[in-house]
């Protein structure tokens, strides 16, 4: 059986008790070796962790910088590896506190599942709705609720089921198709990785039983392909290879975003340049030539006849899409320069840059209820309805349905920075 | 004559092709969006991945960057050896940057004990000024080490080399946003999510050559804080260490003055990925004299400048 990965992301803030869990989840799954562990004994004891028993504060696992070991917080979004049996686990541990939203957008975009922290004491706080309203924004696939310090409620069913309830109910109303509510402890291991004794009531997976089963969407859809680097050996061949085979060759090369592409397919280039149509002569994936490349393959394709295609082109196998350049989308603000209406900016879009303008801002949307009010300058960490307009056309889709072809960065032209994250929602007709 | 394998339709891509899929993409990324990348190249395993990464991704085109080499000095003899077979291999162009020449011009000096590490990070600056590099390409991972846990796949750097852990540049999506100021320069990290037993499986797979100190071979050692540390000119026995023939290999390939071996009977790939499955101890841990100074050892180098 092939081991495969999944990516996992972690929200939550250190009061939940997220680094114990990350650190429980490590532990448990056995991924911390013995001199990391001798560290975490070390560090445990010289702060009287555990008081009378001592213990080990699991917490530690995952505290990297030294200012974060010294006050006691988390900084920056740390990446954590452990595998199963069959399965690899990358785990983007995002930091409530601190720059939550930017944190749990970068560390959440690429999640296949994400593990929202619930304190069983405190139940749905006006944190987790913003958890949750921004995992909903970015899509992730599988939301999993830890509802965490069961031990501190007696392992009750009936407190456990009313916070079960609630999350329930904002996540339909936020459209999560995708939900798991799991009672947890994490300082005592209960339904992390061991199914716990004092939980008969509950039948469901632990943690790790249910990230091990869960099976991660993979790029459905239209074949796509954002071209990176187009590959024109000419005289400089990699060493060993045949000169005369290669002589002509010209490539296009990517990472295949979504379906399936085959030699003999159709293909439609979407370019600055008058929209043309082509056929899949070759691909090659990492491991040769293939017939057919799957969804998030780096790939190198060559195409029939003389076409001129360059980086930030893409190609796409059926029907025809119309480029745009006008985008109506949610953007999540990451930078400290405040964004304005009719400001100038790069998009970044697949592997196309283009200039851009701030057409307009529609409106700041609230992440605890959703509400919508107007704004005339957006700032850091918020969550705002943008129109966009591209000096290029892009071939854009909506997010549900592609995350590469939804997606998008705002640049800024003169410093370089990152000014948001880009979502593209259904596009209002009259625009 | 090229072979056609035709792709299982439905089949679930493997561990190792996604993280390689995602490598690819970095570097195609960098290659496409930077004016003069380099590789950093220590003929060390990951770097070793990297190379043949980068070469795949720009296949059938020769891989178009120079390969750099800071040379400390204190080299394992095979693994120079290596180096310059790798590069006749592929027909890459080699810069050395030697902290040797520096030490003999008496613009560094040597540190107390004689380790050369740290020096490194002066001669890396200076290379990457003087050949113009806006980026350089690193086989660094996130499971190496706490500070590296927390490094972006592109990591920005000032005209001093410093990195800011408290102000990185968020990453999103597969969109990776590589523009940085006049003066500074970028380190990409493409194999920044895979894990030490990944790069085993991967050599297995792609049966890729490495230096032979990976694999267990007789060698001079004595035992220095709990390590094998080789006999060699740069590293002698003090008075009451005492100096046996072990079987042993290396974890990493680093300064031949503060790198340990392991006591290992693994002489071929599968025997170390099988050994890796019963290790207690972590890379660094069991290798690196320099990253046991303090808990922080890897974030201090790193905000100096280090790789």
């Amino acid at each position: 059986m092939t081991t495969t990965l999944l990516r996992i992301a972690t929200a939550g803030s250190v009061d939940d008790g997220k680094s114990t869990l990350v650190g429980r989840l490590l532990h448990d799954a056995k991924a911390i070796l013995a001199d990391s562990l001798d560290d975490i004994a070390r560090t445990s004891a010289e702060r009287g962790f555990g008081g009378e028993t001592p213990a080990l504060d699991l917490a530690l696992v995952t505290d990297g910088l030294r200012a974060e070991r010294e006050q006691g917080i988390t900084i920056d979004v740390a990446y954590r590896y452990f595998s199963t049996a069959n399965r690899s686990f990358i785990l983007a541990d995002c930091p409530g506190h601190v720059q939550y939203t930017r944190n749990t957008v970068t560390g959440a975009s690429t999640a296949d599942a994400a593990i929202v922290l619930v304190d069983a004491r405190h139940g749905v706080l006006e944190q987790t709705r913003r958890h949750l309203g921004v995992l909903s924004l970015l899509r992730v696939p599988q939301l999993v609720v830890a509802v965490n310090k069961m031990d501190l409620v007696d392992w009750k069913e009936q407190r456990f089921s009313e916070i079960e309830t609630q999350i329930l109910d904002i996540t339909a109303e936020l459209g999560i198709k995708r939900t798991a509510v799991i009672p947890v402890s994490a300082l005592n291991g209960d339904n992390i990785v061991d199914a716990s004794a004092h939980s008969d009531w509950y039948a469901g997976p632990t943690l790790l039983g249910l990230l091990e089963a869960l099976e991660p969407e993979r790029g459905q859809g239209t074949a796509r392909l954002d071209v990176q680097y187009v590959i024109r050996p000419q005289g400089a061949l990699a060493p060993g290879l045949d000169a005369e085979q290669y002589r002509d060759f010209r490539g296009y090369s990517g990472t295949l975003a979504d379906g399936e592409l085959s030699v003999g397919d159709t293909v439609q280039i979407i370019s600055n340049g008058q929209p043309a149509t082509s056929t899949i002569k070759s691909i090659r994936n990492s491991h040769g030539e293939v017939t057919t490349a799957l969804a998030g393959e780096a790939v190198l394709v060559e195409l029939t006849g003389e076409i001129d295609i360059a980086r930030g082109d893409t190609i796409i196998a059926g029907e025809p899409e119309v480029p745009v350049r006008q985008i109506e989308a949610n953007i999540c603000v990451l930078s400290p320069n405040k964004i304005t209406a009719g400001q100038l900016v790069l998009i970044k879009h697949g592997t196309k840059v283009a200039r851009a303008k701030v057409q307009s801002l529609d409106h700041v949307i609230n992440v605890v209820d959703f509400s919508r009010s107007a704004a005339t300058e957006l700032q850091l960490n918020d969550l705002a309805r943008i129109t966009v307009r591209s000096s290029a056309a892009l071939a854009v889709d909506e997010y549900q349905n592609s995350r590469t072809a939804g997606s998008f960065l705002l640049i800024d032209p003169n410093s370089g920075a990152t000014l948001a994250a880009g979502i593209i929602e259904a596009q209002n007709a009259a625009a | 004559m090229t072979i056609t394998v035709n792709a299982p339709s439905q089949a679930r891509r493997s561990v190792l092709d996604e993280l390689e899929a995602e490598s690819i993409h970095i570097i195609r990324e960098v290659l496409a969006e930077f004016e003069n990348p380099g590789l950093l190249f220590s003929g060390g395993k990951d770097s070793v991945v990297v190379l043949h990464l980068l070469a795949k991704a720009v296949f059938p085109a020769r891989v178009p960057i120079p390969v750099v080499h800071i040379d400390t000095g204190h080299n394992f003899g095979e693994v120079l050896k290596f180096r310059d077979q790798v590069v006749a291999r592929y027909g890459l162009n080699l810069v050395v940057g030697s902290v040797q020449e520096y030490i003999d011009r008496g613009e560094l000096t040597e540190l107390p004990d004689g380790t050369r590490n740290r020096l490194q990070t002066r001669v890396l600056l200076d290379t990457i000024e003087a050949n113009r590099f806006d980026v350089v390409f690193g086989g660094a991972r996130r499971d190496e080490d706490k500070a590296r846990a927390k490094e972006r796949i592109l990591s920005l750097r000032d005209e001093f080399g410093v990195w800011d852990p408290r102000n990185q540049r968020p990453e999103i999506w597969n969109l990776y946003n590589g523009r940085h100021a006049p003066g500074g320069h970028v380190r990409a990290f493409p194999i920044s999510n895979w894990t030490e037993r990944d790069i085993w499986a991967y050599i297995n797979q792609e049966q890729i050559e490495l230096p032979p100190i990976y694999f267990a071979h007789k060698r001079q050692v004595f035992e220095r804080d709990g390590m094998w540390r080789a006999v060699t000119g740069v590293s002698l026995p003090a008075q009451g260490e005492i100096v046996s023939i072990r079987q042993v290999r290396y974890r990493t390939v680093g300064d031949a003055s503060c790198t340990g071996a392991v006591l290992s009977a693994a002489d071929t790939v599968p025997k170390v990925l099988d050994e890796l499955a019963l290790a207690t101890v972590t890379e660094r841990g069991a290798t690196r004299a320099d990253d046991r100074i303090s808990a922080a050892g890897m974030e201090d180098r790193k905000t100096e400048g280090y790789f």
